[in-house]
C-alpha cells in the first residue's frame, strides 16, 4: 500500500497518458458504435447521453475530491435520494419559486449532509468508510420516514422546474452546461490552487499533511461539504429531469459514482488522479450502456462490462504505478 | 493512538461485549414488549431473516480482520444462484448443482484472491468492480428471468424445522459453520496471525506469516460461503433469480462492523459480530410486528453502525483525558 | 500465487470435478424426474352461499410495492370496502418490488393472526411456501394484480380478461398506427405475470389479417422503474426511427414514455398508448402526446378484493368454480375456473372523456 503513495505533481505526464487512455476508449467506442448506427451520432442521441452523464459527472466530480484524500463518501446516492425529494416536495407546495432557489435548496440539503460526514470522519476519528456506510442507511431512512411511501408526480411540479431539464443555453442543456461549470471549476481549483495542492498532499500521506502545517481539519471538511452539495445538487437535476420523485431516488448510485471516479484514474488510496479525468469515467460508463442498447446488444452485458472496465482500469492504474516507480528509482540511482 | 499505554485495550467490556449484551437485552425486551415476537414460529421467521447475513458475515470478519474487504459477496450469490436456475434448467441432478454452485463461489473468490494478493490491487476497489461484475454475469446467464420449480424436498428442507419442532433445518448449517470458524478465528496460531496481518501486515511478514497466501485463501472461503447461500437462498424463495441478495454486502459489513470489528483490521471478535447480525434482524422483525415501516430501521442501522466506532472512541478520549489529568495532580503532589 | 498455492487450487479443482462426476453419475433429481408437481389441492371446507359476512376481519393489502400510485389507487378502494364491512384494513409492503421482500412481510402477517391477506405477487413462486403456511394457519389469500401461484392463493382479482386486453391493446395501436407501420412494446419487467400474458396475446392478434400491416420491432423492458423506462423509451426512438407507436401496458412504463416523448423531437411523430393512471397521463393527454390509453379502474380490484376476502372468511365462498357473491357497489360475481373473479372490461380514455376519471 506504501507504494501507492507517488507524489502527484511530479507525474503529470502520466495523468495526460491516464485521461488520454480514456478519450481514446471513448472515441473507438463512439466510433464503432456510429458505424453500426449512424444515428447514435445524431443530436438527439448525442444530447441524451450528454443529459444522462450530467447527474453522474457532478457527483463524480464531488467523489473524487474525497477518494483524492484517501477516503471516501458512500453516501451521495442518499444524499441525492434526500435532496430531489425535499426540492420536488417545496416546488410542488410553492409553484412560483424560481429555479435558482430549488437549486440552492439541493445545494444546502448536500451541504449539511456532506458537513456532518465530515465532522464524523474528522473529529469523531471514525473511518470515511463506516460514516458514509452509516449516513446512507441514515439519510435514506430520513427520506424515507419524511415521505412515507408518497411520491411527487411531474403533473405537481411547475412547469418552468421540469423544462429546466430541456430547456438550453445556445443549444446547450442547461443540466450539460451545469455540469461542464462544475467538473471544470472543482479541476481548476485541484490543478491550480493551493487548497487543490494540499488536498493532494493530505491524500499521499496524510501524516506528512499534518506535519507540514497543512490545515487538515478545514480541508477535510470542506471535501465532504463539497461532495455532499454536488449530490445534493444532483437530486434537483435529478428531480427536474425524472419529474417523478419518491424517496427511492438514486438508490445504488454511491457505486456508480466511485466507478466512475475509479475508472477514471482517481486511485482509491487517495493522492493521484484528476478531476476531470473522474467527469470523463462518467461519460464513458454512459456511453458504454446507450452504445448498448443502440448496438441492441443485450443490455444485461451492460453490468458485467462496467465492472470488468473497474478491474482493468485499477489493474492498469497499477501497472504504471509500479513502472514508474521503477524508473524513478533507476533514475535516483544513476544521479 | 500514540500513547504508551492504551487505556481501553485493557478494559473489561470492549464494544463486542456491549452489542452482545444490548443484543440480549433487546430480545428480552422484545419478547415482553412486542406481541407474537417470542413465538417459536417467529423464531423461525427470524432464523431464516438472518441466516444469509450470519453466513456471509463469517468469513468475512476473517477478511475484515486482516485488514481488507470483500464487497462483492452479494453478487457472488445472486451469479450462484443464476446458475443454479440455469442448469436445473438444463437438465443436472440437484446433487451435482448444489457442490457445483459452492465451487464456482469459491473460484469467484479466488479471482477476488489473485486481484488483492497477486497483483497488489486495493480491495475496495477490487470487489466494487467484481461486485458489478459478478452481478452483470449473473443477468447475462439467467436475464431477468426466473426459475422456480426446484424439487419440494429441498425447498421443504431449507425453509423446515426439525421433526417438525421449532428449531430450523438451516440453524444447525450455521451453529456448526459459526463453531469452526469461531474455532479457527480464537483458539489457533492461524486465527491469531489474521489478527497480526491485519495489526500490522508488514511485521506479520517478517515474522514468518505468509500473508499474501494467507487472504488469497480467505477470499476463497468468502467466495465458497456466498456460493452456498445463494443455494439455500434461491431454494428458500424457490426463485433463482439475477437479482437475488443485492445489497447484501452493505447489511453484512454493516452487522460486522457493529459487532466491533474495526474497518482497519487487527480487532475484532465473532461471538460480537454474530450479536451485531442477531440484533440488526431482531430490531427490524420486532418493528415489523409493530407496524413500524422498514425504512425506520435504516436510520437505526446507521445510527448503530457509527456510533459503534464513535462511541468507543470518546470512551477512551475521555479516560485518556481523566488518566492524564490524574497523573498531572499526582505530579504536582 | 505460489507454487504449492496452485498446485492445491488443481487438486481442489480435480477433487471436486470427481465430486461431480460421482454424483452425475449416481443419478440425483433432477428436473425431469422429480415426479409430479403437488396438484393443487382444494381446500375441503364447503361454502355456504347464505352465511352472513362477518364483521370485524383483519384483512392487510401487501401490494407489489409501496409509494406506486396504481397501488396507492388499488388499495384504496380496498379500504373503502373493508370500512364498509367494518373490517379492520392494514396496508403493508417493500420499497422496493423484488422478488425475496415480500416473503418477511407475509410471515409478519401471519404472525399478527390476519384473517385475510391480498397480496399482488412479485414473484408467483417466491411467496407461495410462505402463503402456504400462512393458509395453514388459517388465514384466507386473495391474490389481486398479480397474481401467486395457483396453489398458493384461494381466489384471484383480474383486472379484465387477458384477451380482452390484449385485444384491446392491439385495437388502439391499430388506430393509432393508421393501421400500418412498426409498433413497440414498453413492458413491465420480463417476467412480470401479467405483462406477459397480454404480450402474447398482443401477438397472436398481430397475426390476424386486419392487423397484418403492423410490424411489433421489439419488446423492451423498463423493470417498472420510472428512470429506466425512460431510457428504454430513448434507447426505442433510437434504434427505431420510423416507429409510429409504443404500447406499454404498465402504468409506470407509459407516463415515462410519454414524457421522453413530448420533451424531445419525436412528439407528435411517435404515439404512446396502453395502460395508465388517468392523473399521471392527463398532462400528455393535454399536450397532444397521447391521443388515447385504457385502464379498469383500480380502485374496485381494491374493492372488490376486500369484498371477496371477506366473503371468504365468512365462509360464503371456498374459492371453487361457480360460487357466487355480491360485492357492494359493484354488484355480483360468479368465480370462474382457477378461482379467478374477473372485474370487467377496460375504459378507454381520451381528450374528450379523461377529466371525468380522477384517479
Amino acid at each position: 500500500m506504501t507504494t501507492m503513495t507517488v507524489k502527484a505533481p511530479a507525474i503529470g505526464s502520466f495523468f495526460k497518458a491516464r485521461e488520454l487512455g480514456i478519450v481514446l476508449a471513448l472515441v473507438a467506442l463512439v466510433g464503432y458504435t456510429a458505424i453500426g448506427n449512424p444515428r447514435f451520432l445524431s443530436g438527439q442521441s448525442i444530447r441524451d447521453i450528454l443529459l444522462n452523464t450530467a447527474i453522474l459527472a457532478v457527483m463524480a466530480a464531488g467523489q473524487a475530491v474525497v477518494v483524492i484524500t484517501r477516503n471516501i463518501d458512500l453516501s451521495v446516492g442518499s444524499v441525492l435520494g434526500l435532496s430531489a425529494f425535499a426540492v420536488a416536495t417545496m416546488m410542488s407546495a410553492n409553484p412560483d419559486l424560481p429555479m435558482i432557489v430549488a437549486l440552492l435548496a439541493g445545494l444546502a440539503v448536500g451541504a449539511v449532509c456532506g458537513l456532518l460526514n465530515g465532522v464524523l470522519v474528522r473529529y469523531g476519528r471514525v473511518p470515511a468508510l463506516v460514516v458514509t456506510l452509516g449516513t446512507l442507511y441514515i439519510y435514506r431512512g430520513l427520506a424515507y420516514s419524511w415521505a412515507g411511501g408518497s411520491q411527487v408526480n411531474a403533473d405537481e411540479l411547475p412547469r418552468h422546474f421540469l423544462s429546466f431539464a430541456n430547456d438550453s443555453l445556445l443549444g446547450i442543456p442547461w443540466l450539460v452546461l451545469i455540469a461542464i461549470v462544475v467538473v471544470g471549476g472543482v479541476s481548476l481549483m485541484m490543478r491550480n490552487y493551493r487548497v487543490g495542492r494540499e488536498l493532494y498532499a493530505m491524500g499521499s500521506s496524510p501524516p506528512a499533511a499534518e506535519l507540514a502545517g497543512i490545515k487538515v481539519a478545514r480541508n477535510l471538511l470542506g471535501a465532504f461539504l463539497l461532495s455532499g452539495a454536488l449530490a445534493g445538487l444532483a437530486g434537483v437535476l435529478f428531480a427536474a429531469r425524472f419529474g417523478t420523485v419518491d424517496a427511492a431516488a438514486g438508490t445504488g448510485y454511491e457505486l456508480n459514482v466511485v466507478a466512475a471516479v475509479v475508472v477514471g484514474g482517481v486511485a482509491v488510496f487517495g493522492g493521484s488522479g484528476s478531476v476531470w479525468g473522474a467527469g470523463l469515467g462518467a461519460l464513458l460508463l454512459t456511453v458504454i450502456g446507450s452504445a448498448l442498447a443502440v448496438l441492441d446488444i443485450n443490455q444485461f452485458w451492460q453490468q458485467a462490462i462496467v465492472g470488468a472496465l473497474i478491474v482493468l482500469a485499477i489493474g492498469a492504474d497499477r501497472l504504471v504505478a509500479v513502472r514508474l516507480a521503477r524508473s524513478l528509482r533507476k533514475r535516483d540511482s544513476h544521479v | 493512538m500514540s500513547e504508551l499505554r492504551r487505556p481501553g485495550s485493557r478494559r473489561a467490556l470492549g464494544w463486542d461485549s456491549i452489542i452482545v449484551a444490548l443484543t440480549v437485552v433487546v430480545l428480552i425486551i422484545a419478547s415482553f414488549a412486542v406481541e407474537n415476537f417470542g413465538t417459536s414460529r417467529n423464531f423461525t421467521f427470524l432464523a431464516l431473516d438472518l441466516l444469509p447475513i450470519a453466513l456471509v458475515a463469517l468469513p468475512m470478519t476473517f477478511i475484515i480482520v486482516t485488514g481488507e474487504i470483500d464487497l462483492s459477496v452479494a453478487s457472488t450469490l445472486g451469479f450462484t444462484s443464476a446458475l443454479m436456475g440455469t442448469f436445473w434448467t438444463h437438465g443436472l441432478s440437484i446433487e451435482t448443482i448444489i457442490p457445483l454452485c459452492v465451487v464456482i463461489g469459491a473460484i469467484l473468490g479466488a479471482v477476488n484472491g489473485f486481484l488483492v494478493t497477486g497483483l497488489g490491487l486495493p480491495s475496495l476497489a477490487v470487489t466494487i468492480g467484481t461486485l458489478a461484475f459478478y452481478r452483470g454475469l449473473a443477468l447475462v446467464v439467467l436475464g431477468d428471468g426466473a426459475v422456480a420449480d426446484f424439487p419440494a424436498a429441498y425447498t421443504g428442507w431449507v425453509t423446515g424445522n426439525i421433526g417438525g419442532g421449532s428449531i430450523p433445518n438451516v440453524l444447525i448449517l450455521l451453529v456448526i459453520l459459526a463453531l469452526i470458524f469461531g474455532v479457527i478465528l480464537h483458539a489457533t496460531p492461524f486465527g491469531r496471525s489474521l489478527y497480526a496481518i491485519g495489526a500490522n501486515a508488514q511485521a506479520a511478514h517478517f515474522s514468518g506469516i505468509r500473508v499474501a497466501r494467507t487472504k488469497f485463501w480467505l477470499y476463497v472461503v468468502s467466495g465458497a460461503v456466498a456460493g452456498l447461500v445463494g443455494v439455500l437462498w434461491t431454494l428458500r424463495y424457490s426463485s433463482a433469480r439475477a437479482d437475488n441478495g443485492a445489497g447484501l454486502e452493505l447489511a453484512v459489513v454493516a452487522a460486522v462492523l457493529l459487532g466491533g470489528v474495526s474497518i482497519f483490521g487487527g480487532k475484532g471478535t465473532l461471538p460480537g459480530v454474530l450479536a451485531g447480525v442477531v440484533l440488526l434482524a431482531a430490531l427490524q422483525n420486532a418493528l415489523r410486528l409493530e407496524d413500524v415501516s422498514g425504512q425506520a430501521l435504516n436510520i437505526v442501522t446507521g445510527v448503530l453502525l457509527v456510533a459503534s466506532v464513535l462511541l468507543p472512541n470518546i470512551i477512551t478520549s475521555i479516560r485518556t483525558t481523566w488518566q492524564r489529568r490524574r497523573l498531572r495532580s499526582a505530579a504536582a503532589h | 500465487m505460489s507454487n504449492s498455492t496452485r498446485r492445491r487450487v488443481l487438486a481442489a479443482a480435480a477433487a471436486s470435478v470427481a465430486l461431480f462426476s460421482a454424483a452425475a453419475c449416481s443419478g440425483g433429481t433432477t428436473r425431469d424426474n422429480q415426479g409430479d408437481a403437488g396438484a393443487a389441492p382444494s381446500s375441503g371446507a364447503s361454502a355456504d352461499p347464505n352465511a352472513k359476512l362477518k364483521e370485524g376481519i383483519k384483512m392487510a393489502f401487501l401490494p407489489k410495492q409501496l409509494n406506486n400510485p396504481y397501488s396507492d389507487v388499488e388499495t384504496s378502494g380496498g379500504k373503502v370496502a373493508i370500512d364498509e364491512l367494518k373490517g379492520e384494513y392494514k396496508l403493508v409492503g417493500p420499497n422496493d418490488a423484488s422478488a425475496s421482500s415480500q416473503v418477511s412481510y407475509i410471515n409478519t402477517l401471519i404472525q399478527q393472526q390476519q384473517d385475510v391477506i391480498a397480496i399482488a405477487a412479485n414473484d408467483p413462486n417466491a411467496v407461495c411456501p410462505s402463503l402456504k403456511q400462512a393458509k395453514a394457519a388459517g388465514i384466507n389469500i386473495v391474490g389481486f394484480d398479480s397474481d401467486a401461484a395457483k396453489e398458493c392463493r384461494d381466489v384471484f382479482i383480474n383486472q379484465a380478461t387477458t384477451q380482452g386486453i390484449g385485444e384491446s391493446l392491439v385495437k388502439m395501436a391499430n388506430e393509432l398506427a393508421g393501421g400500418e407501420g412498426e409498433i413497440a412494446i414498453l413492458s413491465a419487467t420480463p417476467n412480470a405475470t401479467n405483462q406477459n400474458a397480454w404480450i402474447d396475446v398482443m401477438k397472436t392478434e398481430l397475426a390476424k389479417p386486419e392487423n397484418s400491416k403492423l410490424k411489433l420491432v421489439k419488446t423492451a423492458y423498463g423493470n417498472d422503474d420510472d428512470q429506466k423506462s425512460f431510457q428504454e423509451a430513448q434507447g426505442l426512438l433510437q434504434s427505431y426511427p420510423n416507429l409510429k407507436v409504443i404500447v406499454s401496458p404498465t402504468t409506470v412504463g407509459i407516463a415515462a414514455a410519454s414524457r421522453y416523448v413530448s420533451s424531445s423531437s419525436f412528439k407528435g411523430k411517435v404515439q404512446v398508448t396502453g395502460l395508465g393512471l388517468p392523473n399521471q397521463m392527463r398532462q400528455y393527454v393535454k399536450d397532444g402526446t397521447v391521443k388515447k390509453f385504457a385502464l379498469w379502474n383500480p380502485a374496485d380490484i381494491g374493492y372488490l378484493a376486500a369484498f371477496a376476502g371477506v366473503a371468504l372468511a365468512s365462509g360464503q365462498i371456498t374459492g371453487a368454480e361457480g360460487e357466487k357473491f355480491k360485492a357492494g357497489k359493484l354488484g355480483d360475481y360468479t368465480i370462474g375456473k382457477d378461482g379467478e373473479i374477473v372485474l370487467g372490461p377496460p375504459t378507454e380514455f381520451t381528450p374528450e372523456n379523461i377529466d371525468q376519471f380522477k384517479f
